[in-house]
């Protein structure tokens, strides 16, 4: 029997790299958008640049369900060399759509799939003689004909087009070309709709849909910041890149055509923190971007910004561990690195935000903080959220909001004999004044080292005046506690002694598992942290729960570890669920991984 | 007796620059290096230029890697901020810091561990970058705070003071500067104050990457017979190819020139180099030559000297991100926050 749903399916394309499949796949998800349908698309794609495996993968999802869901429901097959394996993973009763210009024996697909097979290479072949207008056509010719097996409104999907060519008219018409030829194939050859059929909604609203990257690029030019150092990597690099391209647009002095930003393309991640670390010290909003290895390789500098207490701000877009390959899946595996990085009795401030709005959210905040508080703050994106398109909240901006440039001491304050001593608490919050280069003629210049000082930063190898230091430092990680965004609270339904405390791009997902298992009569009281230091709700949630289980993508559980060390917790009391190979956690995981925990506990219990 | 602060008192007749500052105004605490360091010569050199051209010291920005050279920023000028950074790191720190703010005089003072090995790709990205900036490397071949392990500008066969013959090639950071498009490249020798001190004003006049060479004795462990870097040796294989003066517009010249050629240098600002060139055939504004001359210089078995290289108009990193002349650190909110309404269009441009 074949799938039947409506606005709830998950279709899947299997393409080859570099072919110009990912325009059309975002048109075909954003046509469903368009039609009030919340859609997530992901993308799964291996470190190739040409010719090889890639996929795009679009929930429809009415209920708003934006995690990933696992599973097929329509498999757009355009890739051969992964037949055998896209064609295992549709679920019974699936669809496979794929391009039958070339026969392919019975026995290459399964017996429960509806088998709907276009012609597309010899559509395009027929019409258009140029080798690569062939190929991108074909997607467009896919696109026409999806639409009209899953019943997506045509005019919702030429509206896109023409916006997408808006001053290069001369291109629209031959992609409404194209998608006819798709859809008219599909009209006259197949029932249409199959059993999969979207149908008009109101349940998107006034969200945007984009990626995280962008958004927390976007975040870092309200955050006001003018410096950024970085080098490329995967998958942060569109981060870097889109700041770039927001500051040409909103940065650029109108009357001279010269930029209030400079931005960097450093040699390696040691020469993008050490500029980073240089404009900080200096007085100007500065930030970096990278991922796993490039935290790594950034660590001896963390330390010294640490000491120095030099505002830094570091978007680490996470993704697996070292090399090529699983590096370009996600994970949530920096967690303990960032939280320790460097030697010395070091320790940093994390965000967590859960999708593109909070990118953009503590993108913009980060900065704040680490003027406030003269520390490194590290915004922990990872590629789930960073490399994907999201539905999202629209960005908010309070126009009587005024960036918080901390404890900087002036020229004029100076003048007037206030004093100074670089490393001297003088509010009791462990935050000390700061003076930038070439403040004051006579005053408040200082020498910046790392740990060897005493209060008026002058050299001491003294036993005490390191102590004193490192206990003002403590004090300053503690009020940071009250800076840092607080986690969000979601009670269940019912009174449970059962937590979950979770965070970033497993929101979406562990949203979706509670609704299924509460469904299951398994209540969970939910917590997303969204800072580390943890602050006291973070505590009392736990203290509340009989037991808490900690759902993260990362095998140790690294979250976890730090709940336990930073908040003197009992690892008996918080349970890991955790996942890690490379593709995101699903709500269909986190069901089946606390169900069976619950049930474990359970018969533990009956004597 | 370096534990032993420095009076503060001084003499009633001191002289003065035209800032009213004496040479006191540009020194630091008392140097912790070694009775007889070379570094204490350029520390002194340095203090030498800043109070000859008048530079407001709390408009130095000073910053330093890590070693012996790397610790010389707290000596000198006591009214600028300094950054004792990380080991081989301090070209991308003095960077970050040029970029947040273009109008100070940043002065970076690096060792041969420092530039020549653990930081050797700082040290050639950002003389690549073009930064404005006057770089020092303070040469004494050795490893001096972990007590006398051959850098990589040693030369080969150079002997340390246990006997050992280096068999590693040397890097010549003046050759490497030349090759990364530095626009102003000069070679000194702690000793020689009279070369070193005109070269420093020099290079602090220049809007461009100025990347001086210093070779500098190491007295502890590096300036014992065999040594290519002791004192007697440099003095005896120093080929000087120039020696110079230089001469800011209001400056009354006063120098007496010893008999050669001399070549008058006009720099944008109004200022002049008076060079006095003592290898008749060097022409210091062509790259070519100046590498070339480096190498039949050192063929000789001797070590080059002088103003190297020199491109009067240099371009620096600011002009080639075209930022504003105002300094990023002073942008405000108005500057840099686009607003709500900005945001909204954004938005709309999402949907």
């Amino acid at each position: 029997m074949p799938i039947q749903s409506v606005n709830d399916f998950v279709v899947r394309f299997a393409n080859v790299n570099g072919s110009g499949s990912a325009s059309a796949n975002q048109l075909f998800a954003r046509s469903i958008i368009r039609m009030g349908v919340p859609v997530t698309p992901r993308n799964i794609f291996p470190s190739n640049i040409q010719g090889l495996p890639t996929w795009y993968e679009v929930r429809v999802s009415e209920a708003g369900n934006l995690g990933a869901r696992g599973g097929t429901d329509l498999l757009v097959a355009m890739n051969p060399q992964t037949w055998a394996d896209d064609i295992a993973g549709i679920e019974p009763g699936g669809y496979i759509f794929y391009d039958s210009s070339r026969p392919i024996p019975k026995s290459q697909f399964r017996d429960d799939l509806t088998i709907i097979g276009v012609p597309l290479t010899e559509i395009c072949n027929k019409r258009y003689t140029d080798a690569r207008q062939r190929q991108l056509f074909k997607n467009i010719v896919y696109v026409g004909a999806l639409a009209a097996l899953l019943d997506i409104d045509f005019a919702e999907v030429e509206k896109l087009i023409d916006e997408q060519f808006k001053g290069k008219e001369k291109l629209i018409a031959p992609n409404h070309e194209a998608l006819h030829m798709g859809r008219d194939y599909a009209r006259a050859n197949f029932a249409c709709p199959i059993g999969l059929r979207v149908r008009r909604a109101d349940n998107v609203g006034d969200r945007i849909f984009i990626e995280g990257n962008q958004a927390a690029g976007l975040g870092a030019v309200y955050g006001g910041a003018s410096v950024c150092a970085w080098y490329p990597i995967t998958p942060s690099t569109s981060l870097a890149e889109a700041f770039m391209a927001y500051c040409k647009r909103l940065r650029v002095d109108k009357e001279t055509g010269q930029n209030k930003f400079a931005i960097v393309q450093a040699e390696d991640e040691l020469a993008s923190i050490g500029m980073v670390v240089g404009a900080g010290w200096n007085g100007a909003r500065a930030f970096t971007a990278t991922s796993g290895p490039g935290i790594s390789l950034m660590q001896e500098f963390l330390g010294l910004a640490y000491f120095a207490e030099i505002p830094v701000v570091l978007f680490d877009v996470q993704r697996g561990g070292p090399s090529t390959g699983i590096p370009t899946r996600t994970q949530q595996s920096d967690v303990l690195t960032c939280a320790y990085a460097s030697h010395g009795d070091t320790k940093h401030v994390l965000l967590f935000p859960e999708d593109p709005y909070e990118a953009f959210e503590f993108g913009a905040l980060a900065f704040d903080l680490a003027d406030r508080l003269q520390t490194p703050i590290f915004v922990m994106l990872d590629l789930d959220i960073g490399s994907n398109h999201r539905l999202c909240a629209p960005f908010k901006w309070d126009d009587t909001r005024q960036l918080d440039r901390g404890k900087v001491m002036t020229a004029q304050e100076l003048e007037a004999g206030k004093e100074f001593g670089r490393y001297l608490d003088v509010d009791g919050d462990g935050i000390p004044y700061r003076t930038l280069p070439g403040t004051h003629a006579k005053r408040g210049a200082y020498f910046t080292r790392g740990t060897t000082k005493d209060r008026y930063a002058r050299y001491s190898e003294e036993g005490p005046d390191y102590v004193d230091n490192m206990e003002r430092l403590a004090k300053k990680f503690d009020t940071a506690k009250g800076l840092v965004p607080g986690p969000v609270a979601r009670p269940a339904s019912r009174q449970t002694d059962l937590g979950v405390i979770y965070y970033g791009s497993t929101s979406p997902a562990m949203s979706e598992a509670a609704a299924m298992l509460a469904g299951r009569g398994i209540h969970l009281d939910l917590l997303r942290v969204r800072g580390f230091p943890f602050s006291r709700e973070v505590t009392d949630f736990i203290a509340a729960h009989e037991r808490v289980f900690v759902v993260e993508q990362n095998k140790d559980g690294q979250l976890r570890t730090l709940l336990m060390v930073e908040c003197g917790i009992d690892p008996a009391q918080l349970m890991p669920i955790v996942h890690y190979d490379g593709n995101p956690i699903t709500a269909r995981f986190i069901d089946r991984a606390i169900g069976e925990a619950v049930n474990q506990i359970k018969e533990r219990a009956i004597p | 007796m370096t534990y032993l602060p420095k009076p503060k008192f001084h003499h009633p007749d001191i002289e003065t620059n035209s800032l009213g500052f004496s040479h006191r105004d540009y020194e630091g605490p008392i140097s912790t290096l070694c009775a007889g360091c070379g570094h204490d010569s350029i520390s002194g050199a340095i203090i030498k230029a800043c109070f000859e051209l008048a530079i407001e010291p709390h408009r130095v920005a000073k910053l330093s890697g890590i070693g012996c050279s790397s610790k010389t920023p707290t000596y000198f000028l006591g009214q600028s901020h300094g950054f004792n950074t990380v080991h081989g790191r301090m070209p991308s720190v003095l960077t970050g810091a040029n970029m947040a703010n273009r109008e100070l005089l940043y002065l970076g003072v690096s060792g041969d561990g420092d530039s020549a090995s653990i930081g050797f790709g700082q040290f050639a990205h950002a003389i690549r970058r073009g930064v404005n900036m006057v770089y020092i490397v303070e040469n004494n071949g050795v490893y001096g705070l972990t007590k006398g392990q051959f850098s990589a500008t040693s030369d080969k066969g150079s002997k340390s003071k246990k006997g050992v013959a280096n068999t590693d090639s040397p890097i010549d950071l003046v050759a490497m500067a030349l090759q990364l498009g530095a626009t102003f490249v000069a070679r000194s020798f702690s000793g020689d104050k009279g070369q070193l001190v005109p070269l420093i004003k020099a290079a602090i006049e220049h809007k461009g990457a100025a990347f001086i060479d210093c070779i500098s004795p190491c007295v502890a462990f590096n300036n014992h017979d065999g040594s290519t870097k002791s004192f007697d040796y440099v003095r005896a294989h120093n080929a000087a190819l120039n020696t110079l003066d230089f001469i800011t517009g209001q400056a009354p010249i006063t120098a007496d020139y010893a008999p050669g050629t001399v070549e008058e240098v006009k720099l944008h600002d109004g200022s002049t180099i008076k060079l006095h060139k003592l290898a008749a055939d060097h022409d210091v504004r062509d790259r070519g030559a100046a590498i070339n001359a480096l190498h039949r210089v050192q063929s000789r078995g001797e070590i080059a000297t002088g103003l190297i290289f020199l491109d009067d108009e240099p371009d620096d990193l600011h002009a080639n991100l075209n930022t504003v002349l105002r300094p990023l650190n002073r942008l405000n909110d108005a500057d840099l926050v686009p607003g709500s309404a900005a945001l909204d269009k954004i938005n709309a441009g999402l949907r």
